[in-house]
């Protein structure tokens, strides 16, 4: 049997590149660390040093700034040194490959590499040519995985709703192209929760989606019906001209988020996005704004997430 | 066959030894886990009017390059501020001082205690079972 790229031999974490294949025990050690952190993160001094001499490289192939900037938040917080590599005007674009990249950050000593790549699977290549003492985290892979805003996602639900086993989690839009979508839908069927529905047009929903034990619907209110979470996708404003879509006032009023269509959910639903959000497109200001929404604590919890995510693969 | 203490009469004999060294500015901290247990008891037995702090020092540890880091690691939890408090450092076993140090680490990271004793149930070192109460009070200790 091939061995978990993640995993070492003692089955312990070293490389985060995607929640799919990961053991309960484990995504449940990264929440709980996270909600240590989270409190580190509230103090006036918000250093611990458990990185300190550790080199964490920020490789973004891809522009990012919530995700860049809260790995170099949390890995500041845990006292190591943050390098962020601009790869657009990089050796990458001189015609170097992204494996002699990693190579020449490797001889810099390198302990870290955070990577964002607009290819499926990058992440997983580096993983399996980096030193035994190197650790990868994926920070978002083509259509693949992000799992660190999965990971952020479970726990800002955990931190709501307290208990995943009675749940029923609604991902809302343009699951096809969504990573996040994907890693959540991993996360929440790991832990438990008993019923989680994705709701979007059949254009933008994969096809056997249904076999990540999902339930689809295509009529939003319909699948809004008693959820406790609702977890909004960005649509990617390049959906509208592949002809998936008839165009964005179309969309929002069949998908877009309404305080009329959330009333549909349970009283204490919350709303989450992981940004950026169109406001207008796939959620309304009154929604994005208003009581049910923890779009803002998500970003919070973002970093105690990856704070907890280095912590463990870097003394594994 | 050797006869151990009684729990509950370390207890009592530690919060004696204590009583008379509290003062207006006296808080206490249990650390995570075993010491968070004899701190709850003592906080009570001393009828300590400031509410009790537990800390995890999983994040302040000097075995994480070797070790990793702890699994479940708790949150820390300090309800009042530290600075200027005489802080009763509660652990149930006082070994090499490394739990002490990182703990002191940790707190002074809420503020500037105006000083620190480590009190432990238990000192393997010296092999006494019982009440180990390893500074003078004040000033704050040196945790050899």
């Amino acid at each position: 049997m091939q061995r978990n790229p993640q995993l070492n031999q003692a089955g312990e974490l070293q490389h985060l590149l995607s929640i799919e294949g990961l053991p309960r025990e484990i995504l449940t050690q990264i929440l709980d660390t996270a909600e240590s952190f989270a409190g580190v993160t509230e103090r006036e001094v918000k250093k611990v040093p458990l990185l300190r001499g550790k080199s964490v490289f920020n490789l973004f192939f891809e522009p990012s700034t919530r995700t860049r900037t809260t790995f170099e938040i949390a890995a500041k917080r845990l006292s190591a040194d943050v390098i962020n590599l601009n790869i657009a005007v990089s050796s990458q674009s001189k015609g170097e490959s992204l494996l002699d990249t990693v190579a020449n950050l490797s001889a810099m000593h390198a302990d870290i590499f955070v990577v964002r790549h607009g290819s499926s699977g990058a992440p997983f290549l580096i993983a399996r040519h980096v030193k035994p003492h190197e650790h990868v985290i994926n920070a978002g892979d083509g259509r693949h995985a992000h799992p660190t805003q999965g990971l952020l996602d479970l726990f800002t639900i955990r931190h709501y709703k307290k208990d995943f086993s009675r749940l029923t989690v609604a991902i809302v839009g343009d699951v096809l192209h969504s990573r996040v979508a994907r890693s959540l839908i991993h996360g929440l069927t790991t832990l438990g929760a008993p019923e989680v529905r994705v709701i979007g047009p059949q254009t933008l929903l994969p096809a056997g989606v249904e076999a990540l034990g999902v339930k689809v619907f295509h009529d939003m209110r319909e699948g809004l019906r008693d959820c406790d979470v609702v977890v909004m996708l960005r649509l990617q404003s390049e959906r509208m001209k592949g002809a998936l879509l008839p165009s964005a006032q179309e969309y929002f009023k069949n998908y877009g988020l309404t305080l009329d269509k959330l009333s549909l959910a349970r009283k204490d639903a919350i709303v989450m996005h992981p940004g950026p959000m169109n406001r207008g497109v796939e959620i309304d200001s009154s929604v994005a704004d208003g009581p049910h929404s923890v779009i803002l604590p998500q970003v919070t919890f973002g970093i105690a997430v990856r704070m907890a995510v280095m912590s463990i693969v870097a003394g594994n | 066959m050797v006869k151990l203490p009684e729990a509950e009469k370390l207890c009592e004999q530690l919060a004696a030894e204590l009583r008379p060294k509290l003062g207006p500015k006296s808080a206490m901290i249990g650390l995570y886990t075993g010491g968070a247990w004899l701190a709850e008891r003592l906080h009570s037995l001393l009828a300590m009017q400031e509410p009790l702090g537990l800390m995890d020092i999983a994040f302040y540890r000097d075995d994480y390059h070797q070790q990793g880091l702890h699994h479940d690691p708790k949150r820390t939890k300090i309800p009042f501020d530290v600075s200027g408090r005489e802080i009763l450092l509660v652990d149930d076993v006082l070994y090499t001082g490394r739990t002490v140090r990182a703990a002191m680490n940790e707190l002074f990271d809420y503020g500037r205690p105006a000083s620190i004793s480590p009190v432990a149930g238990a000192s393997c070192r010296s092999a006494r079972s019982i009440a180990a109460l390893a500074s003078t009070f004040p000033p704050a200790c040196a945790c050899a």
